[in-house]
């Protein structure tokens, strides 16, 4: 992010290339909201409340969290805390692209920022930094997220009403692999076992001595206090 | 502080979630035009994303059967080695499957 490009615009030839680029990847995300509907029916939602979680929220980590959650009653607090600490890294990619967001009219800029998941923005950012002025791959590469997300989640709960039992085939496990596979499939870097380390002590603390559901909330916290300790990234680009 | 899990309640639960993953996505947007974030904030974060994570795996871990344990490392140990999230989680699933079929 060193080059400042020139500025930035919206239109539909753009985001339709942006939909195709992201076709290939997006293929995968069927596959990851089949999973999320096949463990939301099992948690108890209804394969309507599990077509709007991934329509409306659409970030799957933060869902397949929220089934954690879920029971005859749904405490408020912890569920808001868990999907605002798991999705807090969107403050992190929503403030990286601002620059380039600010040549838009407001309502663009705000609106385009519904779409932004992991994958298009990685992409989104990777344009940007090659002088991209178009920011269709936000948009397009989105879309194109959002109705696989959608369809995945349709054929989970459509198919996966069908399965009996489903802790006998592992799919009770789901949940757990796939957050665990987010977590290891992020940026490496080792120094992060400490905050980890931090909250899954806390978490577990929390468990045993705290009320029911508050293990997120303090592992979560615990982990961030312990990121405050840590040194400095070294030799990273310093914020402008 | 509940919901139900009701029909109505469990709408407001998914509408709740929507409206704070939204400010998630517009916020960074948003601070950002007035004040930029901080080395020490961005730490912060960085390290709270990763630690919701752990808190949520660890107690399931902890309570599964062996079944969900050896699966949570099937995930790990393929998820380190290949990088390939599906194949990963293909790996815990098959793995909880085969210890429970067969044992």
């Amino acid at each position: 992010m060193t080059s400042t490009p020139p500025g930035a615009k919206l239109d539909l030839a753009g985001t339709l290339l942006g939909i195709r680029r992201m076709a290939p990847l997006s293929l995968f995300v069927v596959v990851f909201g089949l999973a999320f509907g096949v463990a939301a029916l099992a948690r108890g939602l209804s394969g309507l409340e599990a077509m709007l979680m991934s329509a409306l929220v659409f970030a799957g980590a933060s869902q397949f969290a929220a089934l954690e959650l879920w029971g005859p009653d749904i405490p408020l607090l912890p569920l808001i805390a868990t999907t605002f600490a798991i999705n807090a890294r969107h403050l992190l990619m929503g403030a990286a692209i601002q620059p380039w967001l600010a040549h838009l009219p407001a309502s663009q800029r705000y609106g385009c920022v519904v779409l932004m998941s992991d994958s298009n923005w990685a992409m989104a950012a990777a344009d940007r930094q090659k002088g991209e002025t178009n920011v269709g791959m936000l948009v397009g590469g989105g879309i194109a997220l959002w109705l696989t997300w959608l369809l995945g989640t349709l054929l989970g709960v459509v198919f996966g009403s069908g399965i009996e039992e489903p802790e006998r085939f592992g799919l009770d496990v789901i949940m757990g692999c796939f957050l665990l596979a987010m977590l290891v499939g992020g940026r490496r870097d080792p120094t992060m076992l400490v905050p980890w380390g931090a909250a899954a002590l806390a978490a577990l603390a929390a468990m045993a001595w705290l009320p029911p559901h508050s293990h997120v909330i303090v592992g979560a916290l615990a982990g961030g206090m312990a990121g405050l300790l840590l040194p400095s990234p070294p030799a990273k680009e310093s914020p402008a | 502080m509940t919901l139900p899990s009701t029909a109505v309640g469990a709408v407001m639960a998914i509408l709740i979630m929507a409206v704070v993953t939204y400010v998630t996505r517009a916020g960074g947007v948003f601070v950002m035009s007035r004040v930029p974030i901080g080395p020490r904030v961005e730490r912060f974060i960085n390290a709270m994303a990763g630690s919701v994570l752990v808190a949520v795996i660890t107690p399931m871990a902890m309570q599964g059967d062996w079944g969900a344990r050896l699966a949570l490392v099937a995930t790990l140990v393929v998820m380190l080695t290949t990088q390939k999230a599906l194949a990963a989680i293909s790996a815990g699933i098959v793995t909880a499957a085969l210890w429970r079929l067969w044992l």
